[in-house]
């Protein structure tokens, strides 16, 4: 499987990354590098296999569905670039 | 005695009976570790130094010492890795889009730490997002190890953890924590002639970590020698309800058991970790180590783990996979870096192209790729199937055996110069440590002897899951064969 420009600039805007147009031969490259490697897995055969989603295979534990957590508006906010009145400021989303 | 060279020279253990029989104050023991952290700062060790905090910390551990209430770690000063959030210190995890981020939390680990009356003296450098196996890709700028190859030329540390192994190699802190995803706390720890261990993944909390890979990622402590991991790794480890995969397993004394010996124990020795063209001073020290652990009256029993190989093609899946959807919250809006833009997803872009380094970039392409529409079966399930092999290879084995030793890394420490341009040829030195954290068992690395060049080599011993015991037991074994010299013993550095 090879990546082509297209594809990597359609990824970039997937995951929110702007790169500029020098970056995207390098970029290709490596990603490319990277898949090719990771094309040894279809040597494998996992037809029988389940797949394993976590760290562990121990059980997840439940907990009570209360609130445990809250009135911190300062704290959430007090790492924030821009706010006003208690809130996170953007860009305008909505004309 | 008592000179700040003789200080700065004891272990975690040393340090605590002197504290406790009054030999020396922990100002005194924590002024010793600021100087030399001031004296190398050319190491880079550290993105944030903390002198008032740590003086601050020492004075309270002094009175707790004195009225004979010192806990577990009193007035021990450490290094805490910049990946774990520390309540309105700063914390960037190495990298642009954290710069200036103080959390209004403490992580789950260092808030045991300082329950336990531990000294925090600074905020140790990694790799961007800890992604990175040579220290290489902070936003602050290369950690150099202490360690010298004849050329004279700078070494890698290792990495992520790398600030954190090369701070304690170097007596500038006791002890350090560090963070492994895939071999982060391990390779460092053998680059450097340190003791690193990753526990079972859910031993410690992952809570208030800054999160890589979640399935993968586990703290860890980098020491000495294999007595003070045992003893820092017990306050760092245990149950959290804030870290729903943290496990409810009682943490055993690790301490207790360490001079328990290794009679009678079994000794794994996979073919599959004998790597093509692996120097012969790797495999002449893994070749000792299964030597001295037969002498203490282990049996050596070869084994298999025949998926071995699709380890890091899976975990080059996985942890790009979990670490482009952890670092979606990126965004400029809530906290750390913002770039302006004249729309919200310019604001997005602008923010997140500049604030993360160039491997992390990679890593979220990646990651974003094997989890798109169309490719998640054919990548992501697959990879994660796969995972499900490794982890039963594991399985198998521990029926046959007790306990596994391989070479930590497949090469020593490299120049800064010399690292690798290919991200695929970079990516192998993690190809003995990566398996482990697919399979979520512990792995110790412990000093074991010297390259070619006379830099340190670790051996790594691999345990089934929950069983770090035989792990410090096995390690207690090799380290005392080995006697191996560290850093601090066989320079100058200090004067």
């Amino acid at each position: 499987m090879s990546l082509d420009q297209k594809t990597i600039k359609r990824i970039a805007t997937l995951a929110r990354l702007k790169l500029s147009d020098d970056r995207i031969e390098p970029m290709q490259q490596d990603l490319n590098r990277i898949l090719h490697f990771i094309d040894q897995l279809s040597e494998v055969d996992t037809s029988q296999v389940t797949p394993m989603a976590g760290g562990s295979t121990l059980f997840m534990p439940m907990r009570k569905d209360v609130v445990t957590d809250g009135n911190c508006v300062e704290k959430v906010l007090e790492n924030a670039p821009e706010v006003a009145c208690n809130m996170f400021v953007v860009p305008k989303v909505v004309e | 005695m008592n000179s700040k060279n003789d200080l700065i020279r004891l272990t975690l253990a040393e340090a605590r009976e002197g504290l406790r029989q009054k030999k020396f104050s922990s100002v005194e023991l924590t002024q010793a570790y600021l100087e030399a952290m001031a004296h190398h700062r050319g190491m880079n060790a550290y993105i944030l130094e903390l002198p008032e905090l740590a003086l601050e910390m020492a004075k309270e551990s002094d009175k707790r010492l004195a009225k004979g209430e010192g806990r577990a770690l009193e007035g021990l000063p450490l290094a805490i890795k910049d990946i774990f959030c520390t309540e309105g210190v700063q914390t960037t995890a190495a990298s642009h889009i954290l710069e200036g981020f103080k959390p209004p939390y403490e992580s789950t680990v260092t808030q045991k730490l300082k329950d336990a009356g531990a000294v925090f003296i600074g905020k140790a450098n990694m790799d961007d997002s800890a992604m990175g196996s040579a220290n290489i890709t902070s936003y602050y700028g290369n950690v150099i190890s202490p360690w010298k190859r004849e050329d004279g030329k700078d070494l890698t540390p290792g990495g992520s953890s790398g600030g954190s192994a090369a701070a304690v190699a170097a007596g500038l802190a006791i002890a350090a924590t560090g963070t492994d995803t895939g071999g982060s706390i391990r390779q460092p720890a053998a680059f450097t002639g340190t003791v690193g261990i990753k526990p079972t993944y859910g031993r410690c909390s992952r809570w208030g970590i800054i999160a890589f890979a979640s399935s993968l990622d586990q703290a860890g402590p980098i020491t000495r020698d294999v007595r003070d991991a045992a003893l820092l790794l017990e306050e760092m480890a245990g149950y959290d309800p804030k870290d729903s995969t943290s496990s409810m397993y009682e943490v055993p004394s690790f301490e207790k058991v360490l001079n328990q010996g290794v009679k009678g124990l079994r000794v794994g020795i996979p073919k599959e970790y004998r790597l093509e063209g692996m120097g012969a001073d790797i495999v002449n020290i893994w070749e000792k180590g299964a030597a001295w652990l037969k002498q203490a009256g282990a049996e050596i029993v070869d084994i298999s783990l025949p998926h071995t190989k699709y380890s890091l093609p899976t975990y080059y899946v996985l942890a790009p996979a979990e670490a482009s959807s952890n670092l979606a919250r990126y965004d400029g809006v809530r906290y750390g870096l913002r770039v302006p833009g004249r729309t919200l997803d310019e604001l997005y872009e602008n923010t997140r192209s500049e604030g993360f380094g160039r491997e992390v970039q990679r890593r979220v392409l990646i990651g974003t790729y094997v989890l798109s529409a169309g490719y998640y079966d054919a990548y992501y399930l697959k990879a994660q199937k796969v995972r499900t092999l490794i982890a039963q290879d594991f399985q198998l084995a521990f029926q046959k055996v007790d306990v596994i030793l391989t070479p930590a890394t497949p090469t020593a420490a490299f120049a800064l110069d010399e690292t690798p341009s290919d991200p695929v040829v970079m990516y192998l030195n993690d190809v003995l440590t990566v398996p482990v954290n697919l399979a979520g068992l512990p792995g110790m690395s412990v000093p074991a002897g010297f390259s070619k060049e006379g830099l340190p080599l670790g051996l790594q011993l691999i345990g089934p899951a929950f069983e770090e015991s035989v792990l410090f037991r096995a390690g207690r074994v090799l380290e005392e064969a080995a006697g191996f010299t560290p850093f601090l013993e066989r320079s100058k550095f200090h004067g």
